[in-house]
């Protein structure tokens, strides 16, 4: 049996977290092949593609994907039919 | 969060033949949960860079930020990390990163910590934070280790359960001499004697390679557990972030 080879959604954190100015892992999404709806800490990251990989822990579909050049960040989101982000505690 | 500030090593400890922890100085470093990560990159003179995310194995503590590594024989950041860097080198980190697999003072809940080889370093934050808190919620570990000399923090859990910690050991390749169960991995039986009852309201906390954290989270499903209150973090293939 060969072992999997995807981390998981916390790898992400640091990447997404340049991007976005809430903490994104504990963000909820839905999978737009299957329906799934997860805490995005909870999905199957792939870090040995180009770019990073993360896929639906019900469907294995392709959620998002990330991409990092020197100057600039690519985020390709077409997976998930929403995201769901907490916001931040008003003043 | 911001991006990624200078950090200094200022101490290094040896956990086992092939773990190390790297104590951290980072200016400017807001405090953490227990739980969350740190990413640490590395930058060579080629300006060729390598970036992992480590579990932060600390209490928060001031600007410093404790990380224990374990080596990948074919890790391009760990071995560095375990066997060269000295004191007063300096890398780069960014976070801290991650608020789902974290543990906060707040809960009251009974606390269940299952790790797997290295997967024991964001537990042990856990189980940190839970003393310095003085938190009253019930607490249980599950270390789940290849053999004893691999056994990350063997003293300090030594001292920890001589001082009432609930700590099960699991040896998955070889046992201690005189150890009561033959070596061998986690099983539905054993977890049974070592965790909550399923209706206890829990949650668990499950960290390890990919395989030990499936099979651990599917066990406690198996046995009832509510899966929205098992949290994973899992982290490849084998014993550790590379």
């Amino acid at each position: 049996m060969t072992e999997p080879t995807f981390i998981d959604g916390n790898a992400i954190a640091g990447m997404l977290g340049e991007v976005f100015a809430v903490e994104v892992t504990t963000a909820v999404g839905r999978c737009d092949g299957c329906g799934a709806v997860s805490v995005l800490a909870e999905t199957r990251v792939y870090v040995d593609a180009p770019g990073t990989v993360v896929r639906c822990t019900g469907c294995d579909a392709v959620l998002l994907r990330v991409v990092t050049s020197p100057d600039r960040t690519w985020l390709d989101l077409r997976g998930l039919s929403y995201l769901q982000l907490a916001r931040p505690a008003g003043p | 969060m911001t991006g990624w500030r200078v950090a200094t090593v200022t101490a290094l400890r040896p956990e086992s033949a092939s773990a190390r922890t790297v104590v951290l100085q980072v200016p400017g470093w807001p405090g953490h949960d227990a739980g969350q990560h740190v990413d640490v990159r590395l930058t060579a003179e080629d300006g060729y860079t390598a970036s992992r995310s480590y579990s932060i194995a600390n209490v928060p503590a001031s600007d410093l930020v404790e990380i224990t590594v374990e080596r990948l024989d074919d890790g391009e950041v760990s071995p560095y990390l375990v066997d060269e860097v000295q004191a007063g080198d300096r890398v780069e980190v960014r976070g801290p990163v991650g608020g789902w697999f974290v543990w906060r003072p707040a809960q009251l809940e009974p606390v269940l910590l299952i790790g797997g080889g290295s997967g024991v370093v964001p537990l042990m934050s856990v189980v940190r934070r839970h003393r310095q808190t003085v938190s009253a919620a019930p607490l249980r570990l599950v270390y789940s280790v290849r053999d004893p000399d691999a056994t990350i923090y063997r003293e300090e859990l030594e001292s920890l359960t001589a001082d009432g910690l609930s700590l099960t050991y699991v040896f998955t390749r070889r046992t201690p001499q005189g150890w009561p169960r033959p070596a061998g991995r986690l099983d539905a039986a054993g977890l049974a004697e070592a965790v909550f009852a399923p209706g206890d309201g829990a949650t668990s906390y499950v960290c390890g390679p990919t395989g030990f954290v499936e099979a651990v989270a599917d066990l406690l499903v198996g046995a009832g557990h509510d899966p929205r209150r098992v949290r994973t973090e899992r982290f490849g293939p084998s014993g550790g972030r590379s």
